[in-house]
């Protein structure tokens, strides 16, 4: 066995060079890389009020709107970037960004799905999310029932389409792009946006709060399960253009609903930014499952070009029993930042968080969550798997905090890490914070490579490197990806084999 | 960055009354560790570092005033061990207290007495201690080597007859000490050293230890009980090749304890084991801070802190285990647990990892909660009265602390004192 010419990782027994050169073929093979030509809409270039003032009147918004905004942009000017995570990229030049790309054929928002730019339809075709009211999932064709998924696509800083609306609207849900939701439902809109998420909470959330230009908005009524998996699609497609999207969920009492996001950018040199709030409230006895497949244009195996990936994300338990479990598997971009947290504040409420966050070659991922138990017997559960290969840094950053009255209360955290190669990274820095006599706090954490007993023992089986591999590391994901609804789940465990195919050592 | 005004007028607040010594072998090093510390100034409890304990009796001007505890209900700590004490009063050396410093295999000195001649210690006042400001600063070890007033330099040269004794005895409510003592054991020899007492009101110690390749160096200590005291320690160690280093801490009550260990396994196959227990009923915070590298191929380094807390008490735990690019096959293991006796104690934990070799096992657990209710009702369901069965299972729980004292007649003084520490606590 030789040296690799390219990069000097050492083959170690058990790892055939085949093995390396597939991950390092691998590191070029990003699927949704592909740009769609299309005319669009810039908004000048740099970040300004006249700017805020600019997006807002893009959206149409009531003075309310652009006044929030231009607080949280005031605010902004006077927060500093934050430098705590382990994570190391060039310093960001926020005027050297465009904060509004629109496709001109949206200039006039289309009234239904049929009047949508082809252009944009053939990009979700691409995407393989049909913007069709027919959608037939992966994998459940066969089924009686095919199962209906709704989606709003938004295409750089606006929706394209929502389909199934009126269907949703039968069942009394809201699903709508935020910026309708804004001039639609100014109520609703009012009383939550910014309630889990204030505008100053940190220097990303804010920068949001002021340019924010698209995003979904979710409103599920009492009693109300959501008949189909509501579902938002991210593309970021123009060039220097930063994506600012907002989401808001509210579950009221005793409703329900699963909400999926995905989210592709086009191959490129520069790097872009992403910066996104989520915000869920959730009321008495509801519950709302958030499922994430980040797959943004990680950057070349040089660590070239790749989103800058940072997200706040916050669900608030206000009610009792309610209940939020986030899910993310976690493949793309060049620097991931992202804690989905949950304020556990009603009686009895639940918080699960599951991930998996594979880095490979240069990209970077501090991820993880925050448990805040504040009502009395919550629960929570963390189950994180990070997976890191080639040069790249994975750290999962998390908080569990029992406050003196959440009484009773329960966590528990598992974080594990593999490591394949000897020139990645793999950290875990967890707070614990015990307030109270009667919480119970677990945590445990293990890092560790892939073990060679295992392998060894499916090649016995006639099993091919290739295959091995697969197996041990979906077994090693298996408890997050049983936690996806089934359709993300087809598509996470392809993505988990397509980034580490064969990569272990 | 530039330093925060507050940190650099709070560092020359506190050091205004201190002065280097005029002459002898450790002036440089003592300059060298004053020009660390005017780039760094006083930690603050806006540091990420000490995040969960505030620094600022350690860091102010002057002590805040501490009785000493007559502890007339307690035998003095390792009394049946047979020994050589060196006694320190308020930091300041007994030596009509203490034994004759000779020992067969082990040469003996003070700091206070260095002299302008070539000493061993030179090349490790102040090394380990440099060496351990990075990733992290640690003003008050820099601080602590510019102006400690004494210290033991002690030097194993094969294994040595008996174990070395430090007592620090507190006697003046307003006493300030700093000491700090050095620690080699050369290739193949074998030290113990003994802490034990409360030292001061306010106590800032640093321990060096260098243990040089098959070297052996155990280190069990106790913390004085007296309710006002505050301590802040480190032990920087490094360990060469086939090494160990084993060290022991108990701490009972005292209003503020933050002990730091630094560990650097530079040399394969190493081994490292640091372990504490603290028990605190009342206002009393103990915070073990922990920096494990690991740079040496097929180490293996172990870390277990637990903590028994109640009416008020805090317990922090801060480790982390560092494992660097090639330092294959590490085995890393960390656990920190407390057991809060009641709805007002408090842990606060933050246990990390970091790793860039990848074929290692490293594994961290932390766990807090109440004692088992079970536990609790089997025991009494078998005769055993309340107290008693709580006092057995937090003595059970606190067990896989003691058992890293490898000595039993050491791990028996420990566990005695254990004992009698929850029998006078044992009430609500």
């Amino acid at each position: 066995m030789t040296a690799m010419p390219q990069l000097e990782i050492e083959v170690r027994d058990g790892v055939d060079r085949e093995t390396i050169e597939t991950v390092q073929a691998m590191a070029g093979k990003y699927k949704y890389g592909w740009e769609t030509e299309i005319e669009m809409d810039f908004a000048p270039k740099g970040l300004n009020e006249d700017i805020v003032r600019l997006i807002s009147a893009k959206n149409d918004e009531p003075e309310w709107m652009l006044e929030w905004r231009l607080a949280a942009y005031r605010r902004w000017l006077e927060m500093r970037e934050p430098d705590w995570a382990m994570i190391d990229y060039p310093q960001i030049d926020y005027q050297d960004i465009y904060y509004y790309a629109k496709p001109k054929s949206m200039e006039t928002k289309p009234k239904s799905l049929d009047e949508v730019d082809p252009k944009l339809l053939a990009t979700y075709e691409k995407l393989g999310i049909p913007l069709k009211e027919q959608m037939l999932l992966a994998g459940v064709e066969g089924a009686d029932e095919p199962r209906k998924v709704a989606v709003d696509a938004v295409f750089d800083s606006v929706s394209v389409g929502t389909t199934f609306q009126a269907e949703l609207a039968k069942a009394g849900v809201i699903f709508c792009s935020i910026s309708e939701a804004v001039r639609e439902h100014p109520g609703l809109v009012k009383r939550y946006l910014g309630s889990v998420v204030p505008p100053s909470d940190n220097f990303f959330a804010t920068l949001n709060s002021a340019v924010f230009s698209d995003g979904s908005f979710v409103y599920i009524p009492e009693g109300v399960r959501c008949p189909m998996e509501l579902s938002t699609y991210f593309r970021i497609n123009a060039e220097n253009t930063g994506q600012f999207e907002r989401t808001l969920i509210v579950a009221e009492k005793g409703s329900y609903v699963s909400y999926l996001e995905g989210c592709t950018a086009p191959k490129r040199d520069t790097n872009q930014l992403h910066a996104a709030v989520v915000e869920i409230v959730i009321l008495d006895d509801a519950e709302v499952k958030y499922s994430t497949v980040q797959n943004w244009y990680p950057g070349d195996e040089n660590g070239k070009g790749g989103i800058y990936n940072f997200v706040t994300k916050r669900a608030d338990c206000r009610g009792d029993r309610s209940k939020v479990m986030w899910t993310q598997v976690e493949t793309g971009s060049a620097i991931t930042w992202k804690y989905p947290s949950c304020i556990l504040r009603g009686d009895d409420s639940q918080g699960e968080f599951y991930s998996i966050a594979i880095a490979n070659n240069a990209q970077q991922a501090d991820t993880g969550t925050k448990m805040i138990h504040l009502g009395k017997r919550t629960k929570s559960r963390i189950v994180s798997k990070g997976i890191s290969a080639g040069r790249a840094q994975n750290t999962y950053r998390g908080l569990v905090t029992m406050h003196p009255k959440a009484k009773e209360s329960r966590n528990y955290t598992q974080c594990d890490s593999l490591l394949i190669g000897d020139k990645c990274g793999a950290h875990t820095v967890p707070y614990i914070e015990v307030k109270n006599n009667s919480s119970r706090v677990e945590h445990e954490a293990t890092t560790s490579k892939v073990d060679d007993d295992q392998l060894f023992y499916c090649r016995s089986r006639g099993m091919d490197e290739e295959e091995a591999v697969a197996l041990v590391v979906n077994g090693f994901c298996k408890e997050v990806l049983q936690a996806l609804p089934m359709e993300f789940a087809m598509e996470a465990q392809a993505l988990v084999a397509i980034s580490l195919e064969g990569s272990v050592g | 960055m530039a330093l925060p005004q507050a940190k650099t007028d709070a560092l020359e607040a506190r050091i205004a009354g201190l002065s280097l010594p005029a002459a002898g072998w450790s002036v440089p090093a003592r300059k060298e560790a004053l020009a660390r510390l005017s780039g760094m100034g006083m930690p603050a409890k806006r540091d990420e570092y000490w995040r969960y304990t505030d620094p600022s009796s350690l860091t102010a001007v002057s002590p805040k005033a501490a009785a000493p505890l007559e502890a007339a209900d307690e035998a003095p700590a390792f009394d049946g061990i047979d020994r050589l004490t060196l006694v320190f009063v308020d930091g300041v050396f007994d030596a009509a207290a203490s034994d004759d410093p000779a020992l067969a295999g082990v040469e003996i000195s003070r700091l206070a007495e260095a002299g302008p001649d070539i000493h061993w210690a030179r090349d490790l006042y102040g090394v380990l201690e440099a060496r351990g400001q990075s990733p992290v600063q640690r003003p008050l070890s820099a601080l602590n080597t510019a102006f400690a007033s004494d210290g033991i330099l002690i030097r194993a040269t094969a294994k040595a007859a008996k174990p070395v004794s430090l007592v620090y005895v507190h006697k003046s409510d307003t006493s300030d000490a700093i000491l700090h003592h050095c620690i080699k054991v050369d290739a193949g020899a074998e030290l113990t050293v003994l802490e034990s007492g409360p030292a001061a009101a306010r106590f800032n110690k640093v321990m060096e230890v260098d243990v040089a390749e098959g070297g052996r160096f155990h280190h069990i200590r106790t913390q004085g009980r007296d309710h006002d005291r505050r301590a802040v320690t480190h032990i920087f160690a490094r360990l060469a090749a086939e090494s160990l280093f084993k060290s022991f801490t108990l701490t009972a009550n005292g209003r503020l304890t933050r002990n730091e260990a630094v560990l650097e396994l530079l040399g394969d196959d190493a081994v490292a084991h640091v372990a504490g227990a603290a028990v605190g009923d009342g206002d009393f915070l103990h915070d073990d801070t922990v920096f494990i590298t690991h740079q040496g191929e097929r180490c293996e380094s172990r870390q277990v802190f637990k903590k028994v807390l109640k009416n008020g008490a805090v317990g922090v735990f801060q480790g982390k285990i560092l494992v660097k690019p090639g330092a294959q096959k590490t085995d890393g293991y960390q656990i920190s647990q407390s057991l809060l006796l009641d709805d007002d104690s408090q842990f606060l934990a933050k246990p990390e990892l970091e790793i860039y070799a990848d074929d290692v096992q490293c594994s961290h657990g932390s766990t807090s909660g109440a004692i088992d209710e079970t536990a609790l009702f089997y025991l009494r369901s078998r005769g055993v009265p309340m107290r008693e069965a709580q006092a057995l299972l937090v003595l059970a729980f606190l067990a896989e602390a003691i058992r890293e004292i490898e000595d039993e007649a050491l791990a028996d003084d420990i566990r005695s004192r254990m004992e009698g520490w929850l029998n006078r606590h044992k009430g609500a």
